[in-house]
């Protein structure tokens, strides 16, 4: 089969695992794991495949792979969709197949598959643990997840959404992509839904998500209205975008082409959780580790910076709007950075790292250098994958010390663990491996290449977003550090941290591949000239992505963002770790300032600016006043009146005139003449024969004088 | 004014004369008697009118039966409370007005009747009127039947009184 | 000579007070008393007819001597029943029969 049929199918698998495992494997487990990890597997080996002929694919960019099918008849043309495989598409095949196929494998082993049922496990709660004999004594261990076939489910589905939006061509079915996994983000969230925090952590993040969905649909239609297609290829046509770029909008004195970029990015502003949409994504950490992973880190706020990335050429026609992309990059980066020291949720602190990386991202997309956001993008996808099955890895192993020694403390709580290092090595090594790449350790983490071409591309031209991002690169690795420090060094704080163990070979094989690729995806893009070494390497990233746009020479090297990032990581991974060896207790912590700890409070100001308001109108103005006040209280009034009609109508005519007068006068009327005419009856026959004789004589004599004499 | 006419007026005068006395008379004995006096008036009329049989059939069967029959009936329906009460009901003057609606309505056909001053022939001598009445009773093209009619009803009669009158023991 | 109209007249007044007693008289039995004036009447005013019409014709007569044979048919029989009621309901006015309706 062509490559382009092969592009088509590859999407198809995840799908079908969804619906088999919906309509037919539910209730058993095993089958269900195996028909979502195979048809992950399918779908991964189609992208290897897709991959492998894209890279030896010559001049890729100019000739991608594509295929199209005339879907909705329009006036005089068709609403066409298909699929396209270019060079930004290719790299995001390749890091999407493999994160996907991980989380998948590792998703067995965290929902416990193989241990016995929970002793009071319901569904739409996590499993707490169930009691086996085991050597003469109780013990408590991990239970199966009772809901272990439904998570396999959505996530294929969600698996089906990401794999739709990268190999679409046209903006409609990556607003679907986009929009399935905006959806199965709220299914999976909310995944136990019988705890109230989970239920409103998946409502608050597809709310919020919906804002930047709309925005993002009105930029659509603009485009669809600007230009009548909705295709890649038709509307990055250069002379397509000379005409978006000349005609100017009343909006900001935006042109059309930065009107539509601007309502794109919002889509992105809610999708990647910068600032102010960002509300949603730490309250998403009440999903699975699992979840977390996948949705907030490798795949689906990835796809709010792929989709910025795919319209950059209409993005950067607009100066303006670069400058708004830019400075709300930077500025979440350090807001985000600045929050995740205040943390004590190991969670919590990745995925404000998230929320801080997302925008390097896009703070590097609003300098320009796509090719850099491009490739912060995959590696990022990579080490915080990693990081996140790791904190999952860690939480789990906590909670077999918490089911041993029945104690309910928080597994989550970096400050009751410790010392995991010894309980949990394999664990400990790639964490380690994922933090340092996240911090920018130099040469041998892909975090080191790719941030540092971010800043060697802001560098000059935009120093406000240098500036800012280097600071925040220093509290990246400073919190980072905070983290590994607390949780695996030093001693164990807790005994359930004490009695820790590592987890199988499903949670932990996935953590070691993972990290080869953290450690050498960053190799592809070192640039050519580095640290003055001429000729150490093509760097094929570079040319490879940057072909897209016909960029295809790297930056100039210059010493000062090199020793800038070196310096922010190197202190910023000895600040953490000197801070904090030693700390055993949050009192002790000198950086839980409550507003960082309340995330500079944003949520409150939401919620009293927005929600609350919201509520009041929704319960109070709507449904009290308006409903059942105005609205209920017109139809009481016509029933009342109707019913005051009716009776009145009855009491007036109905009851006197008709009843009264026509009825009972009519039968009163009649008794009384009967009455009257009974005594005609007498019975007498004097009396009959005087009535006869009378009547005799008047009708003789009326006959003898009208008959006989006229 | 012949010997006849004023035999005729006085007897007239007689008969009304009593019969107003049998509708008005409060004792109903006193009312069978003046009864009789019409009756006898009335044979009178007939012997005027040379129908002597029925002056004498008049006499033996009005007289001598049904007066006598009247006289018995009030004996046997006689109580104390016979006596009191007014004889008329309470419309008698409605009857007075029907009755003289009646005399003047028959005086006002008679009117109009051409024959009304007819005097009569002479009556034939030698004509055998009770022979010929009992022609007519008795002759087959004559009044048999009704004759024998009436004495069938009057056996009706007979037995219909008798069983009405009966008191069962 | 004697007009049949005084015959009539006599006959007809006759027949007007036997008609008075029959309609106004209380006591059943004068009531009777009445009719049998009523009757007479009507026999003054056949034979009187007769009289003055054809002699040779006899069925004035006959007329009424079957009126006769009536008469005390009737009498007996009402007389009978006059006083069968009289046994049954003690009463003799006419007033007090008044069963003849519905």
């Amino acid at each position: 089969m062509t490559t382009e049929t092969l592009i088509w199918l590859i999407p198809l698998p995840p799908i079908l695992a969804f619906f088999l495992i919906i309509l037919l494997t539910n209730r058993r487990k095993g089958l269900s794991h195996w028909v979502a990890i195979g048809a992950a597997t399918l779908s991964w080996a189609a992208a290897m495949s897709v991959f492998v002929q894209a890279v030896g694919q010559h001049e890729l960019a100019k000739e991608p792979f594509a295929s199209f099918i005339n879907w909705i008849p329009t006036a005089d043309s068709w609403l066409k969709i298909g699929v396209l495989v270019d060079p930004l598409s290719a790299i995001a095949l390749f890091f999407v197949a493999w994160t996907i196929l991980a989380i998948f494998i590792y998703s067995v082993g965290y929902h416990n598959f193989g241990q016995p049922a929970g002793d009071h496990d319901v569904p739409g709660l996590p499993p707490h643990g169930a009691t086996i004999e085991h050597g003469g004594h109780n013990h408590v261990v991990p239970s199966i997840e009772p809901m272990y076939s439904r998570f396999f489910a959505f996530i294929s589905l969600f698996a089906f959404g990401m794999y739709t939006l990268v190999v679409s061509d046209n903006l409609l079915t990556l607003f679907v992509g986009w929009e399935i996994m905006g959806l199965c983000s709220y299914l999976l969230i909310g995944f136990w839904y019988a705890k109230p925090s989970a239920r409103d952590a998946g409502v608050k993040a597809f709310m919020t998500t919906r804002v930047g969905d709309v925005f993002m649909l009105l930029g659509i239609a603009f485009v669809y209205s600007a230009t009548g297609t909705l295709s890649y290829r038709e509307i990055f046509q250069p002379q397509v975008l000379q005409t978006l770029a000349g005609v100017s909008t009343p909006i900001l004195g935006l042109s059309a082409a930065g009107l539509i970029g601007l309502l794109l990015f919002i889509g992105t502003v809610g999708k990647s959780a910068q600032f102010p949409l960002h509300v949603w994504l730490p309250d998403a950490m009440e999903g699975p580790t699992p979840v977390s992973a996948m949705i907030h880190a490798a795949t689906m706020v990835s796809a709010g910076v792929f989709m910025v990335i795919r319209i950059f050429p209409l993005l950067s026609l607009d100066p303006r709007t670069m400058t708004i992309v830019a400075f709300i990059g930077a500025f979440t980066a350090l807001f985000a950075a600045t929050i995740a020291v205040a943390q004590n949720d190991i969670k919590r602190v990745l995925a404000y790292s998230t929320i801080s990386q997302l925008g390097y991202m896009i703070a590097a997309l609003g300098a320009g250098a796509y090719v850099a956001a491009t490739f912060h993008l995959v590696t990022h996808a990579f080490f915080k994958a990693l990081l996140f099955l790791g904190s999952g890895s860690v939480i789990h192993g906590m909670e077999h010390g918490v089911l041993h020694t029945g104690k309910h403390i928080d597994a989550q709580d970096m400050f009751n663990m410790g010392g995991l290092r010894k309980k949990m090595p394999i664990t400990f090594w790639t964490f380690l491996i994922g933090g340092f790449a996240l911090s920018g350790f130099p040469l041998v983490t892909a975090g080191f290449w790719s941030k540092d071409e971010i800043l060697a591309s802001t560098f000059g031209g935009h120093m406000g977003v240098f500036i800012t991002l280097a600071i925040a690169a220093f509290l990246t690795a400073f919190y980072t550090m905070r983290q590994i420090t607390l949780t695996f060094l030093g001693e164990a704080r807790t005994e359930a941290a004490a009695h820790a163990q590592e987890n199988v070979w499903t949670m932990t094989a996935p953590l070691i591949l993972l990290s080869i690729f953290a450690v050498g995806f960053g190799w592809v893009g070192i640039p050519e000239d580095f640290a003055g070494l001429r000729g150490v390497s093509s760097n094929w990233f570079h040319h490879f992505v940057g072909s897209m746009l016909g960029e295809t020479h790297a930056i100039e090297f210059n010493w000062i963002p090199l020793l800038t990032s070196l310096t922010v990581a190197f202190g910023g991974l000895f600040v953490g770790w000197l801070a904090y060896r030693r700390t055993r207790t949050p009192a002790e912590d000198a950086l839980q300032i409550p507003v960082l700890k309340k995330k500079w409070y944003i949520d409150e100001i939401y919620s009293a600016l927005l929600i609350r308001p919201a509520y009041w109108i929704a319960e109070t103005l709507v449904y009290q006043t308006m409903d059942k006040g105005l609205i209920d209280g017109l139809l009481h009034l016509f029933g009342k009146g109707t019913a005051a009609i009716g009776s009145g109508l009855r009491n007036v005519i109905d009851k006197p005139v008709i009843n009264a007068f026509f009825g009972d006068g009519t039968a009163h009327v009649v008794q009384g003449t009967g009455r009257n005419m009974r005594a005609v009856q007498s019975g007498r026959i004097q009396q009959y024969m005087l009535v006869a004789l009378l009547i005799m004589m008047v009708v003789a004599g009326l006959a003898y004088f009208l008959l006989i004499r006229l | 004014m012949d010997a006849t006419q004023v035999v005729f007026l006085g007897i007239g005068a007689v008969i009304l004369m009593a019969a107003i006395m049998v509708v008005t008379t409060r004792n109903l004995v006193h009312a069978a008697l003046w009864l009789i006096v019409t009756l006898f008036g009335v044979a009178v009329v007939y012997a005027l009118l040379n129908a002597g049989f029925l002056a004498v059939v008049q006499v033996v069967i009005y007289i001598g039966a049904i007066a006598i029959l009247f006289i018995f009936a009030v004996m046997l329906t006689r109580k104390d409370l016979l006596e009191s009460g007014s004889q008329h009901n309470r419309a008698w003057w409605l009857g007075v007005l029907v009755a003289v609606g009646a005399f003047g309505g028959l005086l006002w056909i008679l009117r109009g009747w051409t024959g009304i001053q007819n005097v009569g022939g002479e009556f034939p001598a030698g004509f055998d009127a009770i022979g010929a009445l009992g022609d007519a009773l008795v002759a087959p093209n004559a009044f048999v039947l009704p004759f024998e009619v009436a004495s069938i009803l009057l056996l009706a009669a007979l037995v219909g009184a008798v069983y009405v009158a009966f008191t069962r023991r | 000579m004697i007009p049949i109209s005084w015959y009539l007249i006599l006959a007809a007044a006759l027949f007007s007070i036997g008609l008075f007693g029959v309609l106004s008289r209380r006591n059943a039995i004068a009531i009777l008393l009445g009719v049998e004036l009523m009757l007479n009447a009507v026999n003054i005013n056949l034979v009187s007819f007769w009289r003055y019409g054809g002699i040779a014709d006899m069925s004035g007569q006959v007329f009424a001597i079957i009126v006769f044979a009536v008469a005390a048919a009737e009498v007996a029989v009402g007389l009978a029943l006059v006083i069968s009621v009289y046994r049954q309901r003690r009463t003799v006015l006419a007033d007090d029969l008044d069963l003849l309706k519905w």
